[in-house]
């Protein structure tokens, strides 16, 4: 547990960043540092792993002030991701990933076979390993950001922005690979975005935090949609809040329908809807049973037959929902 | 041509004077330059008044220089170190200034990621930020290592100038040939230094060659 008490930091020039925040952020769990710009949120991460000291206040880890030991030992058992990843342009792939453990005496070998290891890990080809970043495109560096980052086998990884600078493609695949990584780690993980859908998406616990450093709401995504702490977090979670809470609903058995034989597929997988004509009519975006209703939903908005396509994991069609299937799961 | 046979020794004596002479001002200086710069970009108010200072100093003219310090050093009028010393400054006013771009060239996020993954301050400096400054470094240590080559010779004026003194035996004994032989040896000796240090910046800086050059990052 990462706990901060009455922390403030202050500028030379008077700047308040970051404003008596006290907060407690769960081991092994993803915590989202989310606001507008201007709010502290980078401050507050930096001041983790002491790359920028705190005016007041404490900060402690698992019970032990952070100020207890040398900044440099502090931050060598911290994982660090930054936008743009920040890597080393001189390093190939595999120095850059096995940097840490270096740092901390390992040998050589073992340094690089779990370089190796954590390369695989997150989803790189490993043929990548003796390239330099500057050869690697900005989801392929960011992956590497965070296999350098759990090099070492940290208890906590900080990311700041780490997928800001990237497409919205890419991001999307970045932020599903993190949430299966951290399924396998457990890591306790202290993730900045200015980005609210990234926060929801990813965060176990969500900090709201305003201009000035204050903090404004903490708590789970789903809480924080259904219940905004005042009118800057209502605000700022945006208008759609509602339909961004069905993210959190998960229908346990929304019955589906049987396939219709509009629906043309090729080995069970959804190809298209027949309409008549020569060309089929694209299905639109598919849902698997236990997603949540905002899939379910979604599934039935783009389906151009108001039909959506419910598959199964290997992507074969199970069955479709109409309009009215999901009016009663809403109602219910 | 009989003159060259003749003098092989004393040909090949000047070169390697002339070598010494050029190179030893530019390890020197590379010595002073690096720590210098460092220092210039950890207190930045320091920068800009060092690269004037550096562009006045080069500004000086090397006779007068040559001249000027054995009086201050108290060293023989005819003594190497004035050579030396004289072209160490000249180096380190020029590198001064690529060091500190060098070093400024490392991307910010890229300073601030080295410092987060745990490198202490020195450790740091020596495994990020110089390698990373490498190609700006080279840049001025090529053009520094040609002017020393060619500066050398001015010293036999007074008496200590490596193949320089081949153009003063020339016009002594208003005679061509010396002076010819030591034109293209000073020459053939700016090519062959400068071939050197591009093949070593070659091998110092493999990343450099790939798709995006770090400039262009930062």
């Amino acid at each position: 547990m990462i706990e901060f008490e009455d922390v403030t930091k202050r500028y030379p020039d008077g700047t308040v960043a970051v404003d008596k925040l006290s907060l407690r952020i769960p081991s092994n769990q993803i915590t989202v540092f989310v606001g507008p710009s201007g709010c502290g949120k980078t401050t507050s991460l930096r001041m983790i792993n002491r790359t920028i000291e705190r005016t007041s206040g404490t900060i402690s880890i698992d019970g032990d002030d952070i100020n207890g030991k040398d900044a440099v030992t502090l931050r060598r058992g911290i994982g660090y991701v930054i936008q743009n990843a920040g890597l080393f342009p001189h390093k190939t792939v595999v120095e850059n990933v096995a940097t840490v453990p270096k740092l901390i005496g390992w040998d050589k070998r073992k340094a690089h076979s779990t370089a190796m290891e954590l390369l695989e890990r997150v989803g790189l080809d490993v043929k990548l390993a003796e390239r330099y970043p500057a050869q690697l495109s900005g989801g392929q560096q960011q992956r590497v950001g965070v296999a350098r980052a759990l090099a070492a086998d940290p208890a906590i990884m900080l990311m700041d922005e780490p997928f800001s600078a990237v497409d919205p493609i890419v991001r999307h695949q970045l932020q599903e690979e993190l949430l299966r990584l951290q399924r396998d780690i457990g890591k306790t993980i202290v993730f900045v975005t200015h980005d609210i859908d990234e926060a929801i998406k990813l965060g176990d616990n969500v900090a709201v935090l305003r201009v000035g450093g204050k903090l404004a709401q903490f708590a789970p995504p789903a809480e924080l949609l259904a219940n905004p702490a005042d009118e800057f977090v209502r605000g700022f979670v945006g208008q759609d809040r509602g339909y961004r809470a069905l993210t959190f609903v998960h229908p346990e058995a929304l019955p589906v329908k049987p396939l219709p034989d509009e629906l043309a597929l090729q080995d069970g997988v959804p190809l298209g809807w027949r309409n008549g004509s020569e060309e089929l009519l694209p299905v639109g975006s598919v849902f698997k049973r236990g997603d949540s209703l905002r899939a379910a939903l979604d599934a039935v908005l783009t389906s151009p037959t108001g039909c959506g396509v419910c598959v199964d994991d290997n992507g074969k069609a199970v069955g479709v929902i109409d309009q009215a299937t999901v009016a009663e799961a809403l109602r219910s | 041509m009989t003159w060259i046979g003749d003098n092989l020794g004393l040909i090949w004596e000047q070169l390697r004077e002339h070598l010494y002479l050029a190179i030893v001002p530019v390890i020197l200086g590379l010595i002073i330059a690096v720590p210098l710069g460092y220092v210039a970009t950890r207190y930045a108010w320091l920068a800009n008044p060092l690269i004037a200072f550096g562009g006045v100093l080069y500004s000086l003219p090397s006779i007068a220089l040559f001249i000027v310090i054995p009086a201050v050093l108290g060293t023989k009028v005819l003594s190497t170190v004035n050579i030396i010393v004289a072209l160490t400054i000249y180096t380190v006013s020029l590198l001064i200034r690529n060091v500190i771009d060098g070093l400024r060239s490392v991307p910010p996020d890229v300073r601030q990621s080295a410092i987060a993954v745990g490198y202490g301050a020195l450790h740091r400096v020596i495994a990020v930020d110089l390698p990373i400054a490498v190609p700006v470094i080279f840049t001025g240590l090529r053009v520094v290592t040609v002017a020393n080559i060619s500066m050398v010779s001015v010293g036999a004026v007074i008496g200590i100038g490596g193949l320089g003194e081949l153009f003063t035996l020339g016009f002594q004994k208003d005679f061509l040939t010396p002076v010819v032989v030591g034109v293209v040896l000073s020459l053939a000796l700016a090519l062959i230094a400068d071939l050197i240090l591009v093949t070593l910046q070659r091998v110092l800086t493999p990343w450099a060659r790939v798709a995006t050059p770090v400039a262009e990052v930062a």
